[in-house]
């Protein structure tokens, strides 16, 4: 039964996973990626590019160390140049793991189970990425510590009312449950892959980080009681974090900033490009790793009915803002607006709107939905978009309160270069992680197979006492 | 299954018990050995170098009574507190105890004119600005910052001088306020009720505008 249709009759639903006959089989096939001696050609390609840019990361961050930030195009009144740009973008990417891994867990929607922890692993490399920038924009880096309030000879604290403050909190919580998280999921497979190693060497790191699971009926209870509660903690974060994020600017009083949309319009970009991610990631790794079978045509669909609705949710949020600088009868607020779409950078504008309104629109078909080179398309045009929208956000600095310092901001090619090194930071991570962890929730992806479920005759139900279902149930 | 298993061993059980207490301890360690180890007042305080001359400022500014501007003579318009010159030394040692042997560096410096090279024992970093003037005109006594000098025989530093030490007082500055023309008496204590001296120290506030600056700029200028 090979088929990768996306029909759904009412009342029924496809099979989560594909192709597969017993829960053993699925195991091998999961850690395919980590097992096989030799990992394709491809992988060593990819890591080889992903970790010379992010060597190059290193040296730029040393040479930005050492020559001071003004090696970044950062200039009044451009303060927060691409720095910011990139944390923002970087943390928004973070947010569809969470968002895969605690609410649609809660919601019990089962399709999260193929894509949740290489989506949550990604959630844990873009924050790393993006917690990166505004480590390095302090200037002082050796002073880097101050962001947190460590009692000290000086008596001196940071700024509680400031709301980058909050963000070292917010965004340090976030990676912290994140990252609690992801490795308790992965306890179990880490023990399958501990009891299925071949050398010492992995044994010995699988045994050491999977705890000493031994899969006992207590062990499953308090892994899932543990997992419930975790799940339930990150859920407000997903809210939180971006809307922390928000603040910066919101806080701030400027006008185009200064408006009690942004944290709800930040939380739904910031899923919308973290799906986007997904998508990015997921289509070329099913291809290359054979994972076909679990990240099947619905979970991208499904995936792609999200962006659908976030992006439209964003679409609103921008035109929404320029009706209240219209409705408010604000002069500065109206003139930020029209001097985004008309301006010096309206160029950036357009690229914004196109990419993360007008192109999502493509998913109200299925046709759309379910082609590989048109979602590869649209997720594409939604990682630039997100990316140009807080480039749009960041850029209304240009025009600031005296027109004589009014300025264009040119990016230093360190800006650039710090940006796209980033991308190789992410993705040596990345390739790293598929190697070596198993990229889907191996135990929680049986559960949701029919062989998995008691009631059901593959899973072993008494077909003596069932309604007459049983033909065809595996003894 | 793969050829290798990896078993904890038993003692491993004790990890548990011991992560834990070092997790609940550690921190407590940790921010003992910040706030006390690393702070000035272990690290700066009673620093007491030894000087090229073996000056008793317990016998000139404490028996003797010379008032600490006789020698520190900037103390007032400048933001520096001057070192004296040997000439200083020698206003008095021209006549007294001229043959002593302890002053023999003062007298070989009179007549080299290579100055004395005393050892500064109050040395803020070089990032800071701070102004004697400021604090000397408006009422804050040498002995705030400098301790009973009057007793010492040698110097040594008895407060702490750091950042924190600085603004404890520029956010409550009051209880180190007196009368301008008390500031050099170090053994002054105000004579009367808790309650007059409050009222003591808010008129000086008031009547010297005092509203000290927290501001970065203030000391790092």
């Amino acid at each position: 039964m090979k088929y990768e249709s996306v029909w759904e009759g009412p009342g029924e639903r496809l099979p989560l996973v594909d192709n597969h006959d017993s829960l053993g089989s699925v195991t091998k096939e999961v850690l395919r990626a980590a097992e096989v001696p030799k990992p394709p050609i491809g992988w060593f390609i990819g890591l080889g590019v992903a970790s010379t840019l992010a060597s190059c990361f290193g040296l730029l961050i040393g040479y930005l160390i050492f020559t001071g930030v003004g090696v970044w195009g950062n200039q009044n009144p451009v303060m927060w140049g691409f720095p910011i740009v990139n944390f923002v973008f970087w943390v928004g990417i973070g947010h569809a793991g969470t968002l895969i891994s605690a609410i649609l867990f809660l919601f019990r929607q089962k399709w999260r189970t193929a894509i949740n922890r290489f989506a949550e692993a990604m959630t844990i490399f873009a924050v790393i990425c993006a917690g990166t920038f505004p480590g390095i924009h302090v200037g002082r880096v050796w002073l880097a510590y101050w962001l947190f309030p460590i009692p000290n000879q000086m008596e001196m604290w940071p700024q509680f009312r400031s709301p980058l403050l909050w963000d070292v909190f917010a965004v340090s919580t976030y990676f912290t449950v994140s990252l609690l998280f992801w490795y308790l999921g992965m306890v179990p497979d880490l023990a399958t892959m501990r009891d299925r190693a071949n050398t010492k060497l992995k044994a010995f790191a699988y045994g050491f980080f999977s705890l000493g699971w031994r899969g006992s009926t207590r062990h499953w209870h308090r892994y899932e009681r543990a997992y419930l509660l975790l799940a339930a903690l990150a859920t407000p974060l997903v809210l939180s974090v971006h809307s922390v994020v928000s603040f910066d600017f919101a806080v701030s009083q400027l006008p185009g900033w200064h408006t009690t949309i942004f944290p709800p319009y930040f939380v739904a970009g910031a899923v919308f490009g973290g799906f986007a991610m997904v998508v990015t990631l997921a289509v070329p790794a099913r291809q290359i790793w054979g994972l076909k079978n679990f990240i099947t045509m619905r979970h991208l669909e499904n995936m792609n009915k999200i962006i659908l609705l976030t992006g439209s949710i964003v679409g609103y949020a921008y035109s929404m803002e320029f009706f209240i600088a219209w409705y408010s009868q604000a002069p500065y607020e109206g003139f930020v607006f029209i001097n985004r779409a008309t301006g010096q950078h309206a160029w950036a504008y357009w690229i914004m709107i196109f990419c993360n309104v007008v192109s999502p629109q493509l998913f109200w078909f299925r046709k759309c939905r379910t082609s590989i080179p048109i979602m590869m398309f649209v997720v594409m045009c939604v990682n630039v978009g997100m990316w140009f929208e807080r480039f749009v956000i960041v850029l209304s600095l240009e025009q600031d309160f005296l027109p004589a310092s009014w300025a264009y901001f040119t990016p230093s090619w360190v800006d650039w270069a710090m940006m796209l090194c980033s991308f190789g930071l992410f993705f040596t991570l990345f390739l790293l992680f598929i190697r070596f962890l198993p990229v889907i929730a191996i135990a929680e992806i049986k559960t949701v197979m029919p062989q998995g479920d008691p009631h059901d005759p593959l899973g072993g139900a008494d077909h003596h006492h069932d309604h007459g279902s049983a033909e065809g149930g595996q003894e | 299954m793969g050829r290798y298993h990896y078993v904890f061993p038993k003692w491993s059980n004790l990890l548990l018990p011991g992560a834990l207490l070092f997790g609940a301890t550690f921190p407590l360690y940790a921010i003992y050995v910040v706030a006390y180890g690393f702070s000035p007042a272990t690290t700066d305080v009673g620093y007491m170098p030894k000087q090229p001359i073996p000056y008793s400022h317990a016998l000139h500014a404490g028996e003797l009574g010379i008032d600490c501007r006789y020698c520190h003579n900037t103390v007032e318009d400048a933001a520096h507190a001057a070192i004296p010159p040997t000439q200083t030394c020698m206003n008095c040692h021209a006549h007294i105890k001229k043959d002593s042997p302890l002053i023999q560096p003062v007298r070989e410096s009179w007549e080299t004119g290579e100055p004395i090279r005393w050892v500064r024992v109050h040395d803020l970093p070089d990032y800071s600005y701070f102004n004697h003037s400021v604090h000397v005109n408006r009422g804050v006594s040498c002995v705030s910052c400098h301790g009973r000098v009057d007793l010492m025989e040698e110097v040594w530093q008895e407060e702490k001088l750091s950042m924190g030490w600085c603004l404890e007082c520029h956010r409550n500055p009051e209880p180190h306020l007196r009368d301008p023309s008390l500031v050099t008496n170090l053994a002054w204590k105000f004579d009367g009720e808790a309650k007059e001296e409050t009222e003591y120290h808010a008129k000086l506030r008031d009547q010297f505008a005092i509203n000290p600056s927290q501001d970065c700029s203030a000391c790092h200028r």
